[in-house]
């Protein structure tokens, strides 16, 4: 099983059963058909616009998805299939969500008791002196332990939950979009951050709508559109112009750099 | 940013600036009741006589009307009030034959005890089901007590009173009917248990004013932050059941409900008046009637007042509690938008 890629996705679809009034029935389907695979110190991107599924694929990877899910296709972590229960026991472990922005921290509680709950539940011995060293690994003295997320600066805040998410040492890592409309060179700096993350031997999946930011840091660019992913490229594959589906050649196009082209329903 | 320097200022100001809106609030308080009082239709003097009032003649009617100064100007009554309450003088109270300070203080022990078990009654088992209400949403248990609340919140007290009377005294006799403690018994011989047998109605009644705001706000602070990101996050840790509730959500949803909880002391104090008189208990409430009633304008003041500070103190240590268990509203503080 070595060729086997560390995550692979195969037709992932998702679809919720809701009750309209009384007690009428109705299935909604939010992914139709994903395709992803993701291998050890590969960064790869899932670029899609907003209500394309992109988040809905990281709540799939780790068996967040609400009861009223219906989820078919395969996930296989290390050549094995796992169930969203067993994705579920990993989460925190082997599968980790890494988010970008300080509403993924609790409001009211202080920092460092948060990344003390994280080692807890990574199930690492002495979580004290863990959650410390994480934090001081990350430039984090014990003057911050004490702070709440709003006390910090957004760079801190990507340190923490940083921190928090590599606590269980994940092979994984599923890592949210830099926040929208922070400034460039916080936006490079986060996604170096990714980029060091995949270079440690692990496999990130990025999600995100800026095609512009996954073309620098990604290995592999994955398109998603309607909850289907419809392309994969390589990053020099834009640049060269050798793209080949439609959609990702207009998204390419619609860049502020190569000419806002709007391309009439690709 | 904040040294103890700095910060010293503004808390001197903030307390000063509280003590100040006290005062006002104390003011237009004492005058509104007196205001009410001087216009109410209840003739004073025949209140305090009682049933014999017929044996009265105009003349010695004319002669106590006199001697309470009932005849002078309303505006001179009530400046001389507030003369003697500055020197500390509450005035005497007809009604109990005693100086009103003493009153407050001895109906208010009666009622503390009343209020403030109603008071954790409300709050505890308010949260608790608030609590299970939200983790539970959309599920029979949330249901059962989304639809207990709204009922409880459309009974009205004294109904409620009287309903618990007629099913748990009367009909199955397990409660004593009435007052704080058993009838013909001397003082120093009512034991605690006698005592907590006669709260017990009475605190439920009352605790049923309270609680129904706490389950609701409760259940949708709770079901907001199982919304939040940083639930979602914590999920995704490995976080879940019981755990999640306990480190992620209860914090959350404890700010908003200590809130409501400090703010509804006047609630609390106008469900007492009606309990009190449902249960013939003889705290605060009861003595509220009895003042209005008789035209027993010192210690209806002196009530006001009292309860005035309560209500007051109440919401002060609520916006305290709020800032300690959420320190995001301690912005809103020292930014002096409060």
């Amino acid at each position: 099983m070595s060729t086997a890629p560390l995550l692979e996705i195969r037709s992932l679809a998702v679809s919720f059963t809701q009750y309209d009034r009384g007690l009428r029935r109705r299935t909604v389907t939010a992914l139709a058909g994903m395709d992803l695979t993701a291998d050890r110190g590969e960064l790869v991107a899932l670029v899609g616009a907003s209500g394309a599924g992109k988040s809905l694929l990281a709540h799939a990877v780790l068996g967040m998805l609400p009861p009223n899910a219906v989820e078919s296709g395969t996930v296989r972590f290390d050549g094995v299939v796992l169930d969203p229960a067993a994705r579920r026991d990993r989460a925190g472990r082997d599968l980790a969500l890494l988010p970008q922005s300080v509403t993924f921290l609790d409001p009211v509680t202080p920092v460092f008791r948060q990344v003390r709950r994280a080692a807890v539940l990574a199930g690492r011995s002495a979580p004290d002196a863990v959650a410390g060293a994480a934090l001081e690994h990350r430039g984090l003295g014990p003057e911050v332990h004490r702070r709440y997320p709003h006390q910090l600066s957004g760079g801190q805040v990507r340190r923490v939950l940083t921190a928090m998410a590599l606590m269980g040492d994940p092979a994984l890592v599923v890592a949210d979009e830099p926040t929208p409309g922070l400034p460039a060179e916080a936006v490079r700096a986060a996604l170096a951050d990714l980029r060091r993350i995949a270079d440690r031997h692990r496999a990130v999946v990025l999600i995100t709508h800026d095609l512009a930011a996954a073309l620098e840091v990604a290995d592999r660019v994955v398109i998603c559109r309607h909850g289907r992913t419809v392309d994969e490229a390589r990053p020099a594959d834009f640049h060269t112009d050798e793209l080949t589906h439609p959609y990702t050649r207009a998204l390419w196009h619609a860049l502020p750099g190569n000419g806002f082209r709007l391309t009439e329903d690709a | 940013m904040l040294t103890a320097g700095s910060a010293a200022r503004p808390v001197v100001a903030a307390v000063v600036a509280r003590t100040a809106r006290l005062v006002l609030l104390l003011t237009a308080v004492a005058v509104a009741s007196f205001v009410l009082m001087v216009n109410s239709p209840v003739d004073p003097v025949a209140a305090y006589v009682g049933a014999d009032v017929a044996s009265l003649g105009p003349a010695q009617r004319a002669l106590i009307a006199q001697r309470w100064g009932l005849d002078d100007p309303a505006h001179e009554r009530f400046l001389s009030w507030f003369g003697n309450l500055l020197g500390g003088d509450f005035g005497f109270s007809l009604t109990f034959n005693r100086p009103v300070l003493e009153v407050i203080g001895d109906k208010f022990l009666a009622s503390l005890a009343l209020m403030a078990l109603a008071w954790l009654l409300s709050g505890v088992l308010g949260f608790g089901l608030g609590l299970v209400a939200g983790v539970r949403r959309g599920w029979f248990a949330d249901r059962a007590i989304t639809w207990l609340s709204y009922a409880l919140a459309s009974a009205p007290t004294f109904w409620v009173g009287l309903l618990l009377l007629y099913v748990f005294a009367v009909s199955l006799n397990w409660a004593p009917v009435c007052c704080a403690v058993p009838i013909g018994v001397p003082a120093d011989e009512v034991g605690l248990g006698d005592r907590l047998a006669h709260l017990a109605l009475p605190a439920i009644t009352l605790s049923v004013v309270g609680i129904a705001p706490v389950v609701l706000h409760t259940r949708q602070a709770v079901v907001d932050a199982l919304a939040s990101d940083h639930v979602a996050f914590a999920r995704a840790q490995g976080e879940r059941g019981v755990g999640l509730v306990l480190h992620r959500v209860v914090r959350n949803a404890a700010a908003p409900a200590l809130l409501l909880q400090f703010g509804s002391l006047g609630e609390l104090f106008g469900g007492s008046v009606l309990a009190e008189q449902v249960f013939s208990y003889p705290g605060l409430g009861a003595a509220t009637t009895t003042a209005a009633l008789g035209q027993d304008v010192p210690l209806l003041l002196g009530i006001a007042l009292f309860t005035t500070v309560l209500v007051f103190a109440g919401n002060l240590v609520g916006d305290r509690v709020h800032a300690l268990l959420d320190p995001r509203s301690r912005l809103v503080d020292l930014r002096g938008t409060r």
